[in-house]
Order: structure tokens, then C-alpha cells, then sequence
């Protein structure tokens, strides 16, 4: 079967859906997607910031708030894909009852990525304007390309994603994939320091991750810092939408279509 | 037009070395109520869910409306009202048919009449904005029947329609499916209820271990297969005591735990017999299909599978 059978329309129906649900509930969902990261930047952003002053030659809440972007991208597309996707997939029955329109498990899976990339966006977009409003973003110019490779982050890791999704038996299995993928990362992949402080060994490993990409391309976009490499980071970005894409239509065809 | 809506040729479907289909052949005429009976296990759900391409074929020929059922596109002419409910818990009712009509790639408008339609059918046109979550059974089961038809099918699949729904809310599902018969619709059906299957069914096959055992009119199948009248006693001591009970007398016996089930042409000699036993409950009626099924995929518990 060509998982990139797509059809538009399909596709945009399962968006549409849980655009409409998320419109029920906006007010409480864009509350927590402010929450946290405001909390981050307020917190860690002063508090830090007043010790540390200038990292990498510009102000650490600058520094901060643009890894706090990417990594609020990266953790809500998970969310969506991991936690949400499950529940639509296996508690209520939501891809059973697609699949038994014209509408094809690839599709589903497309479906919901963009979506999970379109939640990325709304949460950014929130980011973006607190960081704005706390003096987090210092090139206006460039500063509205990041809305974009937020999406685009989202896209990222919304793959991976659904793909753990399409195997897990439970939510429980979820905080594996938290403790060895999505944590490390948080950690090690620029948003809080620059990753040229670490081992030569973990610089390696964190060039393949694509949180360090996401940051390396959104902070010259919002910062000062000089831009290096766009095309290199966009298409790292890309292919782990597209591979995990791929591995997640291939999964859940599996899980659901026996 | 064509001669039928649906049609199995050799159809198999093995998952690993276990088979489940074991090569069944069928053909449904449109515009009549097809039946799948069977025992849990007897690989109903299965024939299903290929012929809606929720699993592939491993062998056969597997048509519907002439085509592969693997072909998606033929999907938008087919309703399913499937067994476990799968409303969208967080959509009103015309939110849940909206959404469903997306999926067709209905448009805002036509979708827009045809819900006002189907709520008036589904008679659930007053709650049209009430959420999902505050339905009873038996509406949200009618819910899912309105939803079925929303890209107006030629076909609905229906997975055990009236289980768990108490007698009232059933008739009223068994007398909306019925116009839809009028309506020239065809309908397949699986369940476990041997009088939902005589109430609705035009025609159905009974499956047992992935075969066809029988194939037919549901009245022509009791006649074939049962002797026309039986009495079911209770109260027999043991198995001796019911063949000396029904010493003399042309009867097959049969029994479930205690409940005895004599089976013969005129039974009015054992009816005589029994009257003069008190300690005997007994109940004289005409076979059933559940005689019919009983007889032929035998008395044993099934495990689920």
C-alpha cells in the first residue's frame, strides 16, 4: 500500500475533528499551554537570568525563551500524539469508526499530525507573546519566521510520536518513551546552555536529535545570534516528520487493520 | 443493476497457522436483510471486518458492489453501525453527524438537511443539540444507526444492532431497520438473537468454526432442519427418566442442564404424558430458529475468543 495515498479532503477531515473538539474546550487548553512555559521563563528566566546575565552574548532570558519555544513545540505535539491519539485510537473508537468511511489509516495518521503540529503553533504562539511581553525576543524582524518552524517542530515530533502510540498497549508504556527520549532531550539539546559546553560524545549524539535542530534554528530566527545552516536543521526536521510519518501509518495499519 | 451487493468466493482468512475462514462462498441480492449467525468464535466478526476493510483477505474472492472490498472508495457507499459504541463522547448529536458527513466529504449544506432528516428518523430531533454523554442506550444506539446513514449507503453493515437494549428501545431499532428494508436498502447483519434474526432477516447462513453450515430462509431452514413442534420439561430426574417419558413415542431428545427438549412431528401424546407428572414445568411451542441453531452448532458452552 502507498502510505502517501493521500487524499486532501480526508485528511482534513480528521483535523477538522479535533479542531472542533479543541474548540470546545480552548479557554482550559490554552491556560495550560501558557502555564507551564510562563512559569519556565518567569521562573527560571529572572531567577537564573539575574546570576547568569549574557549567555552565548545575549540575555539568558532571550537565550531561554527561545528554547522554551522549541521544547513547549516538542511537548505538546508529543502529548497530542502520544496521550490524546490513544485515546481517540483505542479507548474510544474514533480511527475505527474513520476507517470504515473512505477515509484510510494513512490519512488518519496525517490527520492528526497536523494537528498535533497545529496545538505546537497554538502553544507558541502563546510562548511567543509572553516572551515577547517578558523582552525574550530581541529581532522583530525575523521573530514571526519561528511561527512557521514551530509548526514544523510540531510535524517532528508528532511522528515519533504516533508511531509509539500505534505500539503501546497502555498509557503507562508513554513514560518510557518520556524518560528516554523526550527528557534527555529537554536537557541536552540546547534549550537551557549552549550544547558546545558538553562532552564531544554527547554534542554527537544531541546533533542527531531534532530538539537541537529545532533550537538551532529558532534562536537566531528570535535572537541576535548569527543564523547557520537553515536548510541543514529545516531538513532534519522534515525527515523526522516524514520518517515518523511513515513508521506510524505502517504501525497503526498494523494494530488496526489485521 | 446489479445481481448481488456482496459476493464470497473461497473466502479464507488464517491469522498465523490458525484459520477462521475456512473457504465460505455466499452471495447477498440487494434490497434483502442478510443474517450471520453463530456461536462466539464462529469467525462473524471476522467475515465483517474484511468485508469492510478493517482486515485483508488472506484467499478468496471478496467482492462488494462488484469490486475488491479493499478498495476504500466503495467504502462511501456502506453504513456501519458497529457493536461497541464509538460516538464522539465530547460532540453534541448533530456535531457527531456533522463530523461523520466530513468524512464522506459531504458538503456543510447537504449535510445540514440530511441530519435534520436522520434525527427525525432516528426520532431524536428535539435532543439535537444535547451532548452524547447524556443519551440512554437505546437513543445512542439510534444515533449510530442515523449516523450509518449519513452518506446515504446502499449497504449498512450492522454488528449486533439491539444487544444490551431493553425490549422497547429493540422494536423501535427492528422497526426503523425494517423501513430501511422498504426503502430498498440492504442490510447484513450478525447477532446472537435468534428472534431478532427471525423478526428481521429475509435470508442468512450460520457459521461455525469459519464454515457455512446452512444457508437459507429463516421459516424454509426450520423446516429443513427441525421437526416442526417441540416441548421443552423440567424437572426430569435424569436421562432415564426422560427416555421412559418418551418411551413408545417417535422423538429426538436433546437437553441444556435440566431443561429436556423433545423434538417430533405431533407431540400431543408426550404433552398428555406430561400433564399427568406435577412435579414437570413444561412448555409446548412451535421449533424456533434457536432449535435450528442449537441443533446444528450443538449444545456446548463456547468460550470467548
Amino acid at each position: 500500500m502507498n502510505r502517501f495515498n493521500l487524499i486532501p479532503s480526508h485528511v482534513f477531515a480528521v483535523w477538522r475533528r479535533n479542531f472542533l473538539v479543541w474548540k470546545q474546550l480552548a479557554g482550559a487548553s490554552m491556560l495550560g499551554n501558557f502555564g507551564d512555559p510562563f512559569l519556565y521563563l518567569l521562573g527560571l528566566g529572572y531567577g537564573l537570568g539575574f546570576y547568569i546575565g549574557d549567555m552565548n552574548g545575549i540575555p539568558y532570558m532571550a537565550f531561554l525563551a527561545s528554547g522554551i519555544l522549541c521544547s513547549s513545540a516538542m511537548n505538546t505535539a508529543t502529548f497530542e500524539g502520544l496521550y490524546s491519539a490513544f485515546t481517540r485510537m483505542n479507548q474510544q473508537g474514533t480511527w475505527e469508526s474513520m476507517l470504515v468511511t473512505p477515509v484510510r489509516i494513512q490519512e488518519i495518521i496525517a490527520g492528526e499530525q497536523i494537528w498535533a503540529a497545529t496545538k505546537s503553533l497554538i502553544s507558541g504562539t502563546a510562548i511567543f507573546i509572553v516572551a515577547g511581553m517578558l523582552g525574550g525576543i530581541q529581532q522583530w524582524e525575523t521573530a514571526l519566521l519561528a511561527l512557521p518552524v514551530i509548526f514544523l517542530i510540531g510535524l517532528a515530533f508528532a511522528g515519533p510520536a504516533l508511531a509509539i502510540c500505534a505500539i503501546s498497549p497502555s498509557y503507562d508504556f508513554f513514560l518510557y518513551y518520556f524518560t528516554l527520549a523526550v527528557t534527555p532531550m529537554f536537557l541536552f539539546c540546547g534549550v537551557f546552555y549552549p550544547i558546545d559546553t558538553l562532552p564531544a560524545f554527547v554534542q554527537l549524539v544531541a546533533q542527531l536529535l531534532p530538539l537541537t535542530h529545532a533550537v538551532a534554528l529558532v534562536r537566531p530566527l528570535v535572537t541576535e545570534m548569527p543564523l547557520v545552516m537553515p536548510w541543514l536543521h529545516v531538513s532534519v526536521l522534515a525527515l523526522y516528520a516524514i520518517a515518523g510519518f511513515m513508521l506510524a501509518s505502517h504501525l497503526a495499519a498494523r494494530r488496526l487493520i489485521r | 443493476m446489479i445481481d448481488s451487493v456482496v459476493s464470497a468466493k473461497n473466502v479464507r482468512k488464517s491469522f498465523g497457522d490458525r484459520e477462521v475462514i475456512r473457504g465460505v462462498n455466499f452471495d447477498i441480492r440487494p434490497g434483502i436483510c442478510f443474517g450471520i449467525l453463530g456461536p462466539n468464535g464462529a469467525g462473524k466478526t471476522t467475515l465483517m471486518r474484511m468485508l469492510l476493510g478493517l482486515s485483508p483477505v488472506s484467499e478468496g474472492e471478496y467482492r462488494l458492489f462488484g469490486h475488491p472490498v479493499s478498495d476504500a472508495l466503495v467504502h462511501s457507499r456502506v453504513g456501519v453501525v458497529p457493536q461497541l459504541d464509538n460516538l464522539d463522547p465530547d460532540f453534541s448529536i448533530s456535531l457527531n453527524l456533522k463530523v461523520y458527513a466530513g468524512y464522506f466529504g459531504i458538503s456543510a449544506k447537504e449535510a445540514e438537511s440530511r441530519i435534520k432528516e436522520l434525527l427525525e428518523f432516528a426520532s431524536l430531533a428535539k435532543r439535537a443539540n444535547d451532548q452524547v454523554s447524556s443519551l440512554s442506550g437505546g437513543m445512542r444506539r439510534r444515533l449510530m444507526v442515523a449516523r450509518a446513514l449519513i452518506n446515504n449507503p446502499d449497504l449498512i453493515v450492522l454488528d449486533e444492532p439491539s444487544t444490551g437494549l431493553d425490549p422497547q428501545a429493540r422494536h423501535l431499532i427492528w422497526q426503523r431497520l425494517r423501513s430501511l428494508k422498504n426503502q430498498g436498502k440492504t442490510l447484513i447483519l450478525t447477532t446472537h438473537y435468534m428472534e431478532e434474526a427471525a423478526e428481521l432477516c429475509d435470508e442468512l447462513i450460520i457459521l461455525d468454526h469459519g464454515s457455512i453450515l446452512t444457508r437459507g430462509a429463516p421459516q424454509a431452514l426450520i423446516a429443513e432442519h427441525v421437526e416442526p413442534e417441540v416441548v421443552a420439561i423440567r424437572g426430569l430426574q435424569n436421562e432415564l427418566d426422560a427416555t421412559q417419558l418418551c418411551d413408545g413415542l417417535d422423538i429426538r431428545l436433546d437437553h441444556i442442564g435440566d431443561t429436556w427438549f423433545c423434538y417430533a412431528a405431533d407431540v400431543r401424546a408426550l404433552v398428555t404424558r406430561c400433564a399427568q407428572r406435577h412435579e414437570l414445568t413444561f412448555i409446548h411451542r412451535p421449533a424456533s430458529l434457536e432449535d435450528l441453531f442449537l441443533k446444528l452448532t450443538g449444545r456446548d458452552m463456547r468460550d470467548e475468543e
